[in-house]
């Protein structure tokens, strides 16, 4: 019973979902309105899940004393900081203010863009030294790698007068020719196998969401 | 160790310098860049121009602050186009900070569609956009797949009130939108995988007018969508935005940020082929050695 009732009931939704995709009834898209509704609530238990495990995880670092504990405690801080903030709990309490609260706003504008910014900002630099080392021409693979990287990197480059216009064209057939014929390739692939999946799922094949037990 | 061995082996911290030192210079000194033009770009571009007064399109900022540097112009551009032709515009959000990205945008746009400005030769007296009558924004829900699937049969499945807890009937732009029906078109400006779930569960099963802006390297994967017509538009990176905003006269972040990128990148360009004149000419004594 604790595995044929879930998948039945996998079984059974996975078929009205697919039939209602097909009758656009008022009645269908009643019933699929009423599900999508339940995936919202149900995706709030998992937030509520990623709090607690965060808050479990955390604490237990700081106890233990693990390597980096402090960093929990900013985590922590933060964590229920921006809560605070989120919250208008004197004028109208448990109400959700979010970006209402000017402290709210204050924190994401000046600490967390400028964090976030900053991180992938760094990437530049990463990718510079990477192209560095590794776009060398040591097998015909890696020239035509090499070489459709630098005519995409040139091709609106301003400064390249006439030569410009061709740099252009070459890069839009790259980018309209081998790059769509290889990218239709595995969408198509990654379509299929998606296909594939859920009809395993559905039909109780793939059952490693149900876990070990 | 000869010069051609000095090549292969640059110590990347001088590549780090040498970068940081064209980005700075480049963005101290204005200076500016041309940029050419695609034709998906000005698709987005002429589409948007061709609606009415009073049409409405949704503009989904589907991005955190990581991608601010090339998506956050996108999102000025598109929306300031839209205001001064007195359009309306649906915002949502799809990624967990884009709410934060959403208002930041929305308050600068405030302050500029307040000053008079003359765009392509043509004057628009500076105004105040208010919400619900200029825009709705809708806030952010998690699960962007059944977001969007959502949005296509009624907003008010995902969204039954706004960010700032209003009922959807109660604001005024909302409440002849029931679905994508009503909207001219759907602009998502993207970071990560959501640009799938708009074709896929969006235009897919809706069948709505989608155009994307994302990040400059997500750009070459989304071209199969173009050529089938899944998508009329795609602006790439900061060089999509900036084409936007010379395209609507409105010169932003990303025209400033080209400078430095045609230059970063023809300093990336010139440490490539360094390197491979170095790899060429110091080839066989250097065999099965390691570049740092």
């Amino acid at each position: 019973m604790k595995r044929q009732l879930p998948l039945a009931l996998v079984f059974s939704f996975s078929l009205l979902m697919i039939i209602q995709y097909f009758i656009p009834h008022d009645i269908s898209l009643y019933v699929n309105e009423f599900l999508l509704k339940w995936i919202y609530i149900i995706g709030i238990f998992a937030m509520a899940l990623g709090i607690w495990s965060l808050v479990r995880v955390s604490m237990a670092k700081i106890k233990t004393k693990k390597e980096d504990w402090q960093y929990s405690i900013v985590t922590l801080v933060s964590l229920f900081l921006m809560i605070l903030f989120g919250f208008d709990f004197f004028r109208h309490f448990f109400s959700a203010e979010g970006l209402k609260n000017q402290m709210f706003v204050h924190f994401f504008d000046y600490i967390l863009i400028p964090i976030q910014a900053s991180m992938f900002s760094l990437l530049a630099f990463f990718i510079a030294s990477a192209a560095y080392r590794a776009f060398r021409a040591h097998s015909i693979v890696a020239t035509l790698l090499l070489v459709s990287a630098l005519i995409v990197m040139l091709r609106f480059n301003p400064y390249l007068g006439p030569v410009g216009a061709y740099m252009e064209k070459t890069a839009s057939w790259l980018l309209n020719v081998p790059n769509l014929a290889a990218k239709r390739a595995i969408v198509i692939g990654i379509g299929l196998g998606s296909v594939a999946t859920a009809l395993k799922v559905m039909l109780g094949i793939e059952r490693s969401y149900l876990g070990k037990d | 160790m000869n010069l051609f061995n000095r090549l292969m082996f640059l110590d990347r911290r001088w590549i780090f310098l040498l970068l940081a030192l064209v980005c700075i210079i480049t963005y101290v000194i204005p200076f500016e860049i041309p940029v050419t033009k695609t034709n998906e770009v000005r698709a987005i571009y002429n589409y948007i121009e061709a609606l009415k007064p009073g049409d409405i399109i949704h503009l989904g900022v589907d991005y955190d602050p990581s991608s601010l540097a090339e998506l956050h112009p996108m999102t000025y551009a598109i929306a300031e186009h839209a205001f001064r032709k007195n359009m309306k515009v649906i915002f949502t959000a799809l990624s967990q900070n884009g709410p934060g990205m959403v208002d930041q945008a929305i308050r600068d746009l405030t302050d500029s569609m307040k000053l008079d400005r003359t765009y392509n030769g043509v004057f628009y007296k500076g105004r105040e956009i208010k919400n619900g009558e200029d825009y709705a924004f809708l806030g952010y829900k998690p699960y962007p797949a059944l977001v969007i699937y959502g949005m296509g049969q009624n907003y008010r499945i995902p969204f039954p009130s706004d960010y700032y807890g209003t009922p959807l009937d109660s604001i005024p732009i909302m409440k002849k939108v029931k679905n994508y029906d009503q909207v001219k078109c759907v602009v998502g400006i993207i970071a990560g995988n959501v640009a799938d779930m708009w074709i896929v569960y969006g235009q897919g099963r809706y069948n709505f007018k989608l155009a994307l802006g994302m990040t400059g390297v997500m750009g070459a994967d989304y071209y199969p969508y173009l050529n089938t017509g899944q998508i009329f538009g795609i602006m790439g990176g900061l060089l999509g935005a900036a084409q936007y905003e010379d395209l609507a006269d409105n010169q932003g972040p990303a025209k400033d940020g080209m400078r430095v990128q045609v230059f970063a990148h023809i300093l990336i360009m010139i440490f490539i082929v360094l390197a491979n004149i170095g790899f060429f000419m110091a080839k066989g004594s250097l065999m099965g050695k390691e570049v740092r």
